[in-house]
């Protein structure tokens, strides 16, 4: 372990500032010129149970959380037992003297135990909540982080409460950070060496996915709140009325799904965010998205199911589901984004692809990429890195050069020219779940029936083309590929990392763009590979079976991990079987 | 200026011959060319059911979705071009059953919409069975001993629920259905109607002179529909008595509708806004937030 590489946590209970405070610190270490990545972990609960949010930051680009620790800041007595066995060797646990605890847990472990007094120096500078301020800035005295790094932060989070509370904050910082150095006047083994970054981001999948809808014109959102999706309602609920944005929460998903059909048909683009159960709702509504071609976005949060499962915690059970999910066969667009700068871009393509194909176009999350924060260059999310491609649509002056509208007109590439109701005298039409003709009458005609499904089908086809190869990291050849999708990019890419390094031998090749299988370009990407072991967060391997589905390419080992908690790259490379 | 014929198209409906669909579709015919409006300025928007293929026998912009969900899709169309005229058809089954939680929200979200119900108690479509609305111990194939339900009551629920238009009425009074699609029309807010319509092949007893002998029209009464009292207590009265009221129960003209509130439509339909609302520059506002210093510009 390179001593430019430390993994902080912190651990409380909900309610204590758990998340607030890893995501400060998260900033105060991107800002010191160090990558980040962090990772939330909490229970579905208001108040009490366990949550801890693990922080790291390095000299190197951070992808993915490890196993092992070398900071815990234990806000709670039980956090230190629950944790003590990712303790690294030589680090560091700090415990408030006010906190009782079992010290047993830490017998025999080579591990050094400081007892700072945040709350009581908290207390005398302004209340106890401000000991977590005092925490991060007592870590940053420990691991070499300049404490103006942690001011900044406190600055930005609360100036707009008051001054008073700015520098109450600061003392604290300034207090905690000076008593980290007395308490450590031998050093800490891991010390952060700053570099010289340009200004950088945090930023959660969530955010940028969020943002990136709004960049794209997204005019409409519905949702009924469900984790991990909400987030992207409240996002977009927030900036709405300055960003030109309509949020309705629905009453529920079935209505906000059928809510996003009427505000696409009508012409805007509309997104519907939601989780598993929430999805199965709406899937009777996607096959009428299927049916009437609107250009619908959904986002789908996944998490342990089946039924509510584990609420706040991670999954790729539903690969299947967003493939497979609603009734008849319609095609339809899947994209699973692997970091906040992809689930950006990923936004902007949803909606270019659901106007292109009118059609829905999924975009499979999960808990894991949805809440994770990670440093990011700010040059990834600028505008015009989302550009805006409309189709087929027409315009009132199209539409007037047009001899007669026919809205579901059967063409080459399956794709009818849109005109919006409203539009004009010529656009008058009716759009109907029933089976239609090109006018759209409903109609029971075998021939218009089979040739309706035809050419929906045909976009399909059609957008295969639009499909990218999956990513390729690490070298040309290798003696074991990883095959990823979605979130698990991270851990897998340090995974090969830390295995090459060792003198092993591997790369991967990682899937975003999932449906219609780009089958030509996985053929490629894998046709030399000698040993294929695929990294999924699900048990039946809903990957492998679709990669063997699409090009007869099997998998030599699975790595599976559906428990509910993210990938490291030390799990995948513990069950790595290397022959 | 549209006329009726500039509503007509040259589908046939498919409807069993004396259906009360007839009356209602040439009363919706009627009541849009009345309104001066024209064809693609009215979108209709319909589930599932016979009444709901009505768009299909007219010429007009028409949206027909699933069973139960057309008042959430007529949600988002208003809010997406609210210069268009927003009407919801369906009947009782999907108005009042499979949408059922939708009818009680588009009362609260008070988004202008006319919602007309085709209230023929009986579920036709799918031959026979019992809806919402059939009355308690009526026999259908779903219910061999008669219903045990109570049946629903749209009116005093749309009251209850803080409704501002509320009326009834009959499929065999073609006068009066225009009279009320009008005056629905003409409302700034979501808008009921009722219409009790007549089903000849599976409710014969409820016939167009059943209807006649039992209605009674409100206006003729005296009724004063900004008196909500007294509009519970003519809702209340059918299901479950003898007579039938019709007209408009209740109506209040002073609350603004959603769409009316809400200040991103201030500049006009959204979808009339362009997709980027604001200069290029702007957008940079929004990285600022998760920067961790200011963006050097």
């Amino acid at each position: 372990m390179p001593a430019n590489d430390v993994s902080i946590r912190i651990g409380g209970e909900a309610g204590q500032g758990v998340e607030s405070s890893g995501t400060g610190f998260s900033e105060a270490l991107t800002r010191g010129g160090l990558h980040v990545f962090a990772e939330a972990n909490y229970r579905s609960r208001i108040r009490g149970g366990h949550n801890f949010f693990t922080v790291r930051a390095r000299s190197e680009p951070a992808y993915a959380v490890r196993d092992k620790i070398q900071v815990l800041i234990a806000l709670t007595g039980e956090t230190v037992g629950l944790h003590a066995d990712a303790l690294e060797p030589g680090s560091a646990v700090i415990v408030d003297p006010q906190i009782t605890f079992d010290e047993d847990v830490l017998q025999g472990r080579d591990v050094r135990l400081l007892r700072p007094p945040l709350l009581e120096i908290a207390e005398q500078e302004g209340n106890r909540i401000m000991s977590n301020t005092g925490a991060l800035a007592y870590v940053a005295g420990l691991i070499g982080l300049p404490l103006d790094n942690i001011v900044r932060v406190i600055e930005k989070n609360f100036s707009k409460k008051s001054m008073r509370v700015v520098e109450q904050n600061t003392r604290v910082a300034q207090r905690s950070y000076d008593q980290a150095t007395q308490d450590v006047q031998d050093g800490f083994p891991w010390q952060l060496q700053p570099q010289s970054l340009p200004p950088r981001m945090t930023i959660t999948g969530n955010s940028a996915f969020a943002m990136g809808a709004l960049m794209a014109g997204c005019k409409f959102v519905s949702a009924y709140p469900m984790t991990p999706a909400t987030t992207v309602l409240e996002y977009l609920s927030l900036h709405g009325r300055e960003w030109g944005v309509v949020a309705r929460q629905a009453e529920d998903e079935i209505a906000a799904a059928n809510m996003v059909i009427g505000a696409a048909h009508a012409g805007v683009r509309a997104l519907v965010p939601t989780s598993g159960g929430g999805y199965d709702l709406m899937t009777e509504a996607f096959s009428l998205v299927g049916m009437t071609e609107t250009p619908v976005v959904a986002y789908l949060g996944q998490r342990p199911g089946p039924a509510t499962g584990l609420p706040t915690r991670t999954s790729q059970g539903d690969l299947f589901l967003a493939l497979r999910s609603s009734h008849g066969e319609f095609g339809r667009i899947v994209l699973a984004p692997h970091t906040p700068e992809e689930a950006f871009l990923c936004a902007g393509r949803a909606f270019n692809l659901a106007e292109k194909y009118q059609t829905l176009v999924v975009v499979l999350f999960d808990e894991y990429l949805a809440t994770s924060v990670r440093s990011a260059d700010v040059e990834y999310f600028m505008l015009d890195r989302i550009p805006i491609e409309r189709g087929k649509l027409l315009s009132a002056e199209d539409l007037e050069r047009l001899d007669g509208y026919k809205r579901f007109a059967i063409t080459e590439d399956g794709i009818s020219p849109r005109a919006l109701p409203g539009m004009s005298p010529k656009a008058v039409y009716l759009t109907t779940g029933d089976e239609h003709t090109e006018e759209g009458h409903i109609t029971e005609d075998a021939g218009i029936s089979a040739a309706m499904l035809d050419k929906r089908l045909r976009k399909e086809e059609v957008a295969r083309s639009d499909m990218r190869p999956p990513h390729r990291y690490g070298p040309e050849s290798a003696d074991v590929t990883f095959i990823g999708w979605g979130s698990t990019y991270g851990a897998i890419r340090e995974a090969v990392d830390l295995h090459n390094a060792g003198g092993g031998s591997a790369n991967m090749v990682h899937f975003v763009d999932l449906w219609p299988f780009p089958r030509e370009h996985t053929r490629e990407a894998l046709g030399n590979a000698r040993r294929l072991v695929s990294v999924e967060g699900n048990a039946r391997g809903q990957f492998a079976y679709l990669l063997h589905a699409e090009t007869g390419i099997r998998v030599d080992q699975q790595i599976l991990k559906y428990d509910g908690r993210g990938f490291t790259p030390d799990y995948i490379l513990g069950r790595l079987e290397v022959k | 200026m549209a006329t009726v014929q500039d509503y007509s198209n040259n589908v046939r409906p498919t409807w069993c011959p004396g259906c009360g669909d007839y009356a209602i579709w040439n009363a919706l015919k009627r009541a849009f060319a009345g309104a001066g409006m024209e064809p693609h300025q009215v979108i209709m928007v319909t589930g599932i059911g016979q009444g709901s293929k009505t768009p299909d026998y007219m010429n007009i912009t028409g949206f027909n979705g699933l069973h139960g969900r057309p008042l959430p899709v007529a949600a988002g169309i208003k809010l997406a071009n609210h210069d268009l005229k927003v009407v919801v058809v369906h009947g009782d089954g999907d108005g009042y059953s499979e949408g059922g939680n939708h009818f009680l929200h588009a009362v609260r979200r008070n988004i202008s919409m006319v919602d007309i119900v085709q209230n023929n108690h009986v579920y036709a479509l799918t031959k026979g069975q019992a809806s919402p609305t059939t009355s308690k111990g009526i026999k259908t194939s779903t219910s061999p001993v008669g219903v045990m339900d109570v049946p629903i009551n749209p009116l005093t629920l749309a009251l209850s629920q803080g409704a501002t238009f509320v009326a009834r009425s009959y499929s065999p009074n073609i006068n009066h259905m225009m009279e009320m699609i009008t005056a629905a029309l003409n409302h700034r807010g979501y808008a009921l109607l009722d219409i009790q319509q007549v089903c000849v092949t599976y409710n014969p007893a409820m016939s167009n002179e059943w209807y006649r002998e039992h209605v009674y029209d409100l206006a003729e009464q005296g009724h004063d529909p900004s008196d909500m009292e007294a509009a519970m207590a003519r809702a209340i009265e059918f299901p479950g008595g003898e007579r039938i009221p019709v007209g408009v129960f209740y109506q209040d003209e002073t609350v603004p509708s959603y769409e009316e509130q809400l200040s991103v439509l201030e500049t006009g339909p959204l979808v009339h806004q362009p997709l980027r609302t604001r200069p290029e520059e702007d957008y940079l506002q929004l990285l600022e937030e998760f920067m961790t210093d200011p963006i050097q510009r």
